[in-house]
């Protein structure tokens, strides 16, 4: 990766950081998931490793980005707008009716694959399409995007064994390791390190990345064995509210529902002017 | 022909199918080495199983699944649900052991909830077939379906007589006029044949309708059937919630108002089914017996019913 590119990337990430905020009022969005994952998000759609684009939305050759972890899906339709799958003025239309612009992901956003939101679906309907691409012997990798939370899931390690029995070496899970699930820490609740090694026990080939780097997202997704027998996991370590300092890592920042103004401070503090200080509601399970 | 045969035949017509299973291999054995690479056993997996159908049938491939009826239908419900059912793709699911035909393996292997699940899915098509036979006939227009479909497998032979299947349309084993009209979803068919051979014998006028399948329903059936008769009785090897007699009764109370205009009296509904419990495990034929549903006892209970209501018999 050029330091041009990974300079373009981080600028795009920080405009979809913006745009997660900007929909994090007026109804909400899960804020804290978002802002971990945007790094990711960006470079899977915008790096240019992946064969992806706005004209390719229905291109057998493309690759397939699955997002199992749903709720993430403000730093998706940011991505997307930008990239121009549809008209930026479209993420006004967030929570409306008249729109598809929600809580979880659905096949009326251009470039969104398949519908998600209840946890530990995607990496088999991913599994699937990974199979089918095998067997016709096309290319293409399919990459599913799980959260961390996620993993507590059983069909996720179910899917697993399967992808390892089957031997589908372009199938790649990209888990969102920002330590936390909806309400505390993952390792509170239910531990999930060693992480790499549970994944190599399962038959994968592992590789673990800071997921907010952009040289490191593309060592971590790069030169993987696609023709291989085992299936693929990267690891990317995020932080959860990563760029919005009074967000991050708060057990209480995954969903939020800013007033206008606070949303105004809180990008203010992704540019670096100010510190947010809040006192809106806090954690609201969704 | 078998069903595996039937299958072999769906899958030379169509180059891109796939044929699935959860390690249900009771009525595919031999076909792993027709089809190769186009057999794929996902191990004791039924949600990954779904899952996975979904994603191949999101790339275009025509999927047809395997599992225990119970488990496909319930462990694996919400991805039945959600992946398959709300983009309505074209899976098919074959539940093997449904409803009685679980005979002695006890209640967490009695899919007998299935249909009420599986009708729960919007757009998703419920077959229910009598038989060996009656499934074998229908089998390549379930499989053809542009639609999502459960089939309720029953890999019995009857010994039953079958006309050919007409989607959407149930079979009249033995048309009205009538007294009595039975309807029938599943593999107690053999039984109420013999019931009306019985009842028939006691002078006592008896059409049977054969559904074949609860989604689509055969409604120009059901209207038939309360023309013809003052009793109409659904039997059904299921909860006899959420499945015929409950789509029935739903059925004739949204069609109240139009049948008596035409002048059609509406029928006392009678339920044969297994009511609101799990049954007692044990051989088939004995747990017909237990459960007083060979076709002597469906033949007492129905002139039971008829001699405790007056009104049936009118």
């Amino acid at each position: 990766m050029t330091p041009q590119k990974a300079i373009e990337l981080q600028k795009l990430a920080f405009k979809v950081r913006q745009h997660i905020l900007r929909l994090s009022t007026g109804g909400g969005c899960f804020t804290g998931a978002s802002l971990s994952c945007t790094d990711l998000i960006v470079y899977l759609y915008a790096s240019g490793d992946f064969n992806l684009g706005p004209e390719k939305v229905n291109d057998p050759s493309r690759d397939r980005i699955f997002l199992s972890k749903g709720h993430d899906v403000p730093a998706l339709y940011a991505t997307l707008a930008e990239l121009g799958y549809f008209p930026l003025e479209r993420l006004k239309n967030h929570l409306k009716t008249s729109d598809h612009i929600y809580w979880h992901p659905n096949t009326h956003v251009p470039g969104v694959e398949f519908h998600s939101g209840s946890l530990g679906h995607l990496p088999s309907v991913a599994l699937g399409v990974a199979l089918d691409l095998k067997l016709r012997g096309m290319p293409n990798r399919v990459v599913v995007v799980a959260g961390d939370g996620e993993l507590n899931e059983g069909s996720v390690w179910e899917t697993l064994l399967v992808a390892s029995a089957l031997k589908l070496g372009n199938y790649i899970l990209a888990v969102d390791r920002n330590w936390f699930q909806a309400n505390m820490r993952t390792e509170e609740l239910i531990p999930l390190e060693p992480l790499e090694e549970k994944f190599r026990a399962f038959g994968c080939q592992v590789r673990r990345v800071n997921g907010h780097d952009m040289y490191k997202l593309h060592h971590g997704f790069s030169n993987l064995d696609l023709q291989g027998t085992a299936p693929h996991v990267v690891i990317c370590d995020t932080l959860r509210g990563k760029g919005v300092k009074s967000l991050e890592e708060r057990a209480d920042r995954w969903f939020c529902n800013f007033s206008p103004a606070e949303v105004e401070k809180l990008v203010e503090e992704l540019h670096g002017q100010a510190d947010a200080h809040l006192s809106s509601e806090g954690l609201v399970v969704r | 022909m078998s069903y595996e045969k039937e299958l072999e035949k769906f899958c030379q017509k169509h180059p891109d199918a796939l044929v699935l299973t959860a390690e249900n291999r009771a009525l595919i054995r031999n076909l792993p080495g027709v089809l190769g690479s186009r057999f794929v056993d996902t191990g004791i997996t039924e949600q990954t199983m779904v899952g996975m159908a979904a994603g191949l049938a999101l790339q275009g491939r025509r999927v047809v699944c395997h599992a225990l009826a119970a488990f496909l239908t319930m462990r694996a419900f919400e991805f039945v649900r959600t992946d398959v059912g709300i983009p309505g793709l074209p899976v098919k699911f074959t539940g093997f052991i449904p409803g009685l035909l679980s005979d002695a393996n006890g209640a967490t292997h009695q899919a007998i909830e299935d249909m009420a699940l599986m009708l729960g899915i919007p757009g998703m098509e419920v077959y229910c077939p009598a038989d060996l036979e009656d499934m074998l006939l229908m089998c390549q227009a379930v499989w053809e379906s542009p639609k999502p479909a459960y089939l309720r497998a029953v890999h019995l032979s009857s010994g039953l007589q079958h006309k050919p299947y007409v989607p959407g349309l149930a079979e009249w084993m033995l048309e009205g006029p009538a007294d009595v009209v039975f309807l029938v979803a599943g593999m107690l068919l053999p039984e109420v044949m013999k019931a009306a051979s019985i009842l028939e014998k006691s002078g006592i006028r008896v059409a049977v309708a054969n559904m074949r399948s609860l989604r689509p329903l055969d409604e120009h059936a059901l209207r038939q059937a309360c023309t013809w008769g003052a009793l109409v009785v659904c039997v059904e090897d299921h909860f006899q919630r959420g499945g015929l007699t409950s789509l029935f009764k739903e059925w004739l109370a949204e069609n109240m108002g139009s049948l008596q205009a035409s002048g059609t009296s509406l029928p006392e509904v009678m339920s044969i089914s297994l009511g609101h419990s799990w049954f007692t495990p044990g051989l088939l034929a004995d747990v017909l017996r237990h459960h007083r549903l060979l076709g002597e006892d469906v033949a007492e209970r129905v002139l039971a019913w008829r001699k405790e209501r007056p009104m049936a018999e009118a």
